[in-house]
């Protein structure tokens, strides 16, 4: 990171009204204080640090379902992927925004009911989907599923660590609730059935084929756009919050504004994921935004780890494999057993997860660049 | 790391093409799929279902129509995505022939959705109730020779106005089991001209049921209580406490045994409360007596069993009976998509150790509902005594199909 750079970025955006009143000697005092990130910023433009392994990893992304079996590419691949979009939106705001929500799942829950109730769904013996056309009611889910996470962020930015946690997780179960016990919008106990993917121009999205498809085009915008969102000024302040707070704001950043950012481009993330998962369930229910997702989703986030944009999908594939094959490989009924000691494994002898692993076996031998 | 997880998944996929390979048809083992719940609130009935289902192919040797059976299960927690997740594994993964399962009502509505996409396969339902499986976009090939929560009810109603209970009150959980339980009650209750003045629909799981005691109102001659398990326990507490002394009627599952064996003052006022029931412990026919026995044999209780096998038990016997009853029926022929063993599905009559059951147009079972009454035994023991059995009760519970409405929170309604 040169100082050319910190400039820029300082230079452009909100950074500017802070150079202007705080002066060159807030400037140094700013950047000893963020010397911890400094080392992150080694990412040169997009295309400058594409390399081999990043070309072989989405040539196998892209052509994974023509030598997968339907299952592996519906069951595995597309739901790895929704779920990991769900637990980037966490990585974002937990690994470069310091606030670690729980309620992202519930953000994904909002839209997935939006499209259930503004679409068209089966709620066995109410009338309550509204049947628009699939384009309007998924517009409408992801505008309003972003406003809640918005909500959601202002109502829980101003405070830090466990508590954040505590605010989220009390959101995430009201809205579970919520759920649960209202008739006449969420139909209570028995949600949405029949929530169905559309066709689009003759192609039947509800396929496995285009399906994957679908969820590998919006994981890798919700990759690039937070690779992206990462260098932009907004992440770095955002990454300079996560570090010193007070003296980010002493900095004239205004913090609030900023943390409430990262919750609306979050939002959107785990809105779009919702939307995929609900049409790749078929269906949605309290049961779908209960604790045990809730909780889920931070479990996908921390397995494969926080440190990078890409730990939130290997974490959702190393879940979902798990979840599929665990029965297999022991027995039926303590299976949880295999899970719950994977885990615990993994968070044990790496606390960063498996891109901690990763990184350990990067830094045996030379390469350009810094770990991160 | 990512590299050896592509590898991972590579070999994973090689070995998953490999393993599906189709195999000749005669002669090869028939695979069956068995999905019940191993995890999330209903465990333990999971597990017994389970066993009910295995008894079945141990009754039979492990052999059907001339074909070794072969089964695979797996495990929900009652969640209608993990039971679809766990079922297309089942299915598209691991190959199986024929499905049975899922436990719990919107489980069974999933699954169901989930069969129109798989119509060269086999769905038996495990022990899911919900009225709305059958009755609302059924599926060619998703079949259920067990009755549902509101068939279980039927016989009730006249049972009550036997008794001279002309009006009720109705305290139910809010969701659809309990609904069509109420419907089934109701429907026949009503048009004998009783009256249900209240419903009360509490949350499940709900701990404190003062204002509902409190809506009891006074001229009403007993109280009709659909609740399971722990509810019901602290429902029965607590208006023992506030001093209610109403009669009771029961739904299917709250006057089971484990509630019987609860202890307090309360308990012996409920000696005759009636209750309604697809299975009843003290049923003395042969076939229900030598089914007890054999559960009683290959599961004791030192082995996990329960003393008497569970509504889930015998829920997932009868699936699992029918399901390799039929393939008896068409000597382990499953070719052309299923359609013979699904046409003989549909026409047979299953023997099972409750009675006779057919199946209807929808491919749902027309059953028997036991009518019970709590009596107490000799040692003081309060157990589940038979007062009627009600044969041949169909999905539409004897009215005719435009009349009939699906039971919610509303309907039906005699005030």
């Amino acid at each position: 990171m040169s100082a050319a750079n910190w400039r820029n970025a300082m230079n452009s955006g909100a950074g500017r009204a802070a150079m202007r009143s705080a002066g060159g000697g807030t400037l140094v005092a700013g950047n000893r204080g963020l010397t911890p990130i400094s080392a992150g910023w080694n990412f040169g433009g997009i295309f400058a640090s594409v390399r081999p392994r990043h070309i072989v990893v989405l040539a196998f992304l892209l052509a994974y379902p023509w030598f997968a079996t339907p299952f592996f590419t519906f069951q595995i691949g597309a739901q790895s992927l929704a779920l990991g979009l769900i637990a980037l939106s966490l990585t974002f705001l937990g690994g470069y925004g310091g606030m670690v929500s729980l309620a992202q799942m519930t953000v994904a829950g909002i839209a997935g009911y939006g499209v259930a109730i503004f679409g068209a769904a089966s709620a066995v013996d109410a009338a309550i989907s509204l049947g628009w056309p699939w384009w309007v009611a998924v517009l409408i889910s992801i505008a309003i599923a972003t406003l809640c996470a918005t909500f959601i962020g202002w109502l829980s930015v101003r405070t830090e660590g466990i508590y954040t946690i505590m605010i989220t997780l009390a959101v995430g179960v009201a809205f579970y609730y919520l759920c649960l016990q209202n008739y006449s919008v969420f139909n209570g106990f028995q949600g949405f059935q029949r929530v169905q993917a559309p066709t689009v121009l003759g192609v039947n999205l509800r396929d496995p084929l285009p399906f994957y498809y679908l969820v590998l085009f919006w994981s890798l915008a919700g990759y690039f756009l937070v690779k992206y969102l990462l260098r932009a000024p907004f992440g770095i302040a955002l990454q300079g919050i996560r570090d010193n707070p007070r003296r980010m704001n002493a900095l004239g950043f205004n913090v609030t504004a900023h943390r409430v950012a990262a919750y609306a481009v979050a939002g959107v993330m785990a809105a779009v994921a919702g939307v995929l998962l609900v049409w790749y369930n078929g269906l949605i229910g309290p049961g779908s935004v209960g604790t045990s997702w809730i909780i889920n989703i931070l479990i996908i986030a921390v397995l494969g780890g926080m440190r990078h944009p890409i730990g939130a999908f290997i974490g959702a594939i190393v879940f979902v494999l798990l979840q599929t094959f665990a029965i297999d490989v022991f027995d039926r009924e303590r299976f949880n057993l295999v899970i719950g000691v994977v885990f615990l494994v993994i968070v044990l002898f790496s606390p960063d997860g498996l891109l901690g692993w990763w990184s350990g076996i990067k830094s045996k031998f030379p390469t350009r660049g810094g770990v991160r | 790391m990512r590299r050896t997880f592509v590898k991972t998944l590579v070999a994973t996929a090689v070995v998953a093409a490999f393993a599906g390979v189709a195999y000749a048809q005669q002669g090869q083992p028939v695979k069956i799929g068995l999905l019940a719940t191993l995890e999330g609130p209903f465990a333990a009935g999971g597990a017994d279902g389970m066993r009910g289902a295995e008894l079945a192919i141990k009754q039979k040797n492990g052999m059907a129509g001339g074909r070794k059976i072969v089964l695979i299960k797996a495990s929900s927690d009652a969640k209608p995505d993990v039971a679809v997740n766990a079922t297309r594994k089942l299915v598209e993964q691991d190959k199986v022939d024929i499905m049975v399962g899922p436990l719990s009502g919107g489980e069974g509505i999933a699954v169901k959705e989930y069969s129109k996409t798989q119509p060269n396969i086999t769905f038996i339902n495990g022990s899911s109730g919900a009225q709305a499986t059958t009755l609302v976009n059924p599926s060619q090939n998703f079949f259920r020779f067990n009755t549902e929560g509101a068939q279980w009810m039927v016989g009730l109603g006249k049972a009550a106005l036997d008794r001279g209970y002309k009006r009720v009150m109705v305290i139910a959980e809010d969701y659809a089991f309990p609904y069509s339980q109420v419907q089934g009650f109701m429907s026949e209750y009503c048009r004998l001209g009783g009256k249900v003045p209240v419903k009360a629909w509490v949350p499940l799981g709900g701990k404190d049921y003062s204002s509902v005691i409190a809506r009891i109102p006074k001229d009403v001659d007993a109280l009709v209580v659909v609740l399971g398990g722990a509810d019901a326990v602290n429902f029965l507490n607590q208006y023992e406490a506030a001093g209610g002394d109403k009669p009771l009627v029961g739904g299917s599952i709250t006057v089971s045994q484990d509630i019987l064996n609860y202890k307090g003052k309360r308990r012996d006022s409920l000696v005759g409360t009636i209750a309604g029931a697809p299975i009843a412990d003290a049923y003395d026919a042969p076939e229900f007596k030598t089914f007890v026995a054999d559960y009683q044999k290959s599961y004791p209780v030192s082995a996990g069993g329960y003393p008497s096998p569970s509504l889930f038990a015998l829920v997932y016997y009868i699936n699992m009976k029918a399901a390799l009853d039929g393939l008896d029926l068409v000597k382990g022929d499953l070719s052309d998509g299923q359609k013979k063993y699904q046409a003989a599905l549909q026409r047979m009559t299953l023997k099972t150790p409750v009675g006779d059951v057919k199946l209807d147009a929808n491919r749902q079972a027309i059953g028997t509902t036991f009518i019970t009454e709590v009596v107490k035994d000799k040692q003081g023991n309060l157990f589940n005594k038979v007062l009627r059995k009600v044969d041949g009760i169909d999905q539409m519970l004897g009215q005719p199909k435009e009349q009939f409405k699906m039971g919610t929170r509303d309907e039906p309604s005699c005030p």
